[in-house]
């Protein structure tokens, strides 16, 4: 997947943050990189077609938008299907993995507000019988702020 | 604390899902609910300012992309040494998320999470390496959790 054009990469790579605040941004970002707006345009649609771009848009910071946890679980592979969709399928629960570890099974709960992240993580204890191990942020020495995607 | 009123929500609900590919993709959103494109793009600013929004961008997706190594890595360092050790760790071109989290002993004794990205699986393991040696005898162990199976993966309801 190395093989985009330049364009496309510097349009990946250089606005991943500060995506121009103004009524055209596109426009600002086509001339930025010296080529016209329609084909940023296409450009975008043709990566977020083939799967390489997500989205163009905001990214929260959960902790200052409501309240999150990471919680942790320690599930018996037989139960873990049934748990890992019992869990998925609350609306708070936003990030569900499979990982390999004596705790298996890791989610993030993002509510407005810390009572109901606790209110979730308590329901999926008195369902599963599964104890919940709650993480939550302390302190952050690096947040999601987009990082290169170092091409080779 | 929420300090969004119910317009903010509705702008970061419909702002984090994707911007529209069009001309005018702010004054396509604030049609949608019902504000104008001037005030949108205010309120986003105050939410940028006051770091309700991390960013507002291009969202690759990195497992497209060929990452589709990423390890948990997860480390319990003495208390004293992270404050100082935490930023540096943070600081790695290839950690993307890093943060302080409880222990909770017996079964989880880790205060330190470093998210680790990379091509293969190698690559993960020769990063991993470099923060052991970076946190050194601070680090009394730790551990890298691979992920399976990606269960659920969406935006954040508010």
């Amino acid at each position: 997947m190395t093989t985009l054009p330049d364009t496309a990469r510097s349009l990946i790579d250089g606005f991943q943050r500060d995506f121009p605040l103004s009524p055209r941004p596109y426009a600002v970002i086509a001339a930025r990189l010296g080529i016209d707006e329609e084909t940023v345009l296409s450009i975008l649609r043709q990566l977020e077609a083939s799967g390489v771009l997500s989205r163009v848009g905001a990214v929260v910071e959960p902790h200052r938008a409501g309240s999150s946890t990471l919680a942790a679980m320690s599930v018996p592979p037989y139960a873990l299907s049934q748990i890992a969709d019992f869990v998925s399928g609350f609306a708070e629960v936003n990030h569900n993995y499979e990982r390999e570890h004596r705790l298996n099974l890791w989610f993030v709960v993002h509510a407005p507000n810390g009572a109901r992240v606790r209110q979730v993580l308590r329901e999926i204890e008195y369902r599963t019988g599964v104890p919940v191990v709650d993480l939550p942020l302390e302190e952050a020495f690096r947040l999601d702020l987009g990082f290169p995607v170092q091409w080779h | 604390m929420s300090s969004l009123d119910p317009i903010d929500r509705r702008i970061v609900e419909a702002t984090q899902a994707g911007l529209p590919f069009e001309a005018r993709p702010y004054h396509a959103v604030a049609e949608k609910i019902g504000i104008e494109a001037d005030e949108l793009m205010a309120r986003l600013r105050r939410m940028l300012e006051k770091g309700v929004i991390r960013r507002i961008g291009a969202v690759p997706n990195h497992y497209a992309l060929g990452w589709t190594a990423n390890g948990m890595s997860v480390w319990d360092v003495e208390d004293d040494a992270l404050p100082a050790l935490g930023p540096e760790v943070g600081g790695l071109p290839f950690v993307s998320h890093c943060y302080r989290r409880p222990r909770k002993p017996p079964l989880w004794p880790y205060n330190l999470f470093a998210m680790v990205h990379g091509r293969q699986a190698d690559e993960v393991t020769a990063k991993v390496e470099q923060i052991a040696r970076l946190l050194g005898p601070a680090s009394r162990r730790h551990d890298v959790l691979t992920s399976t199976r990606i269960l659920k993966k969406t935006g954040l309801r508010l």
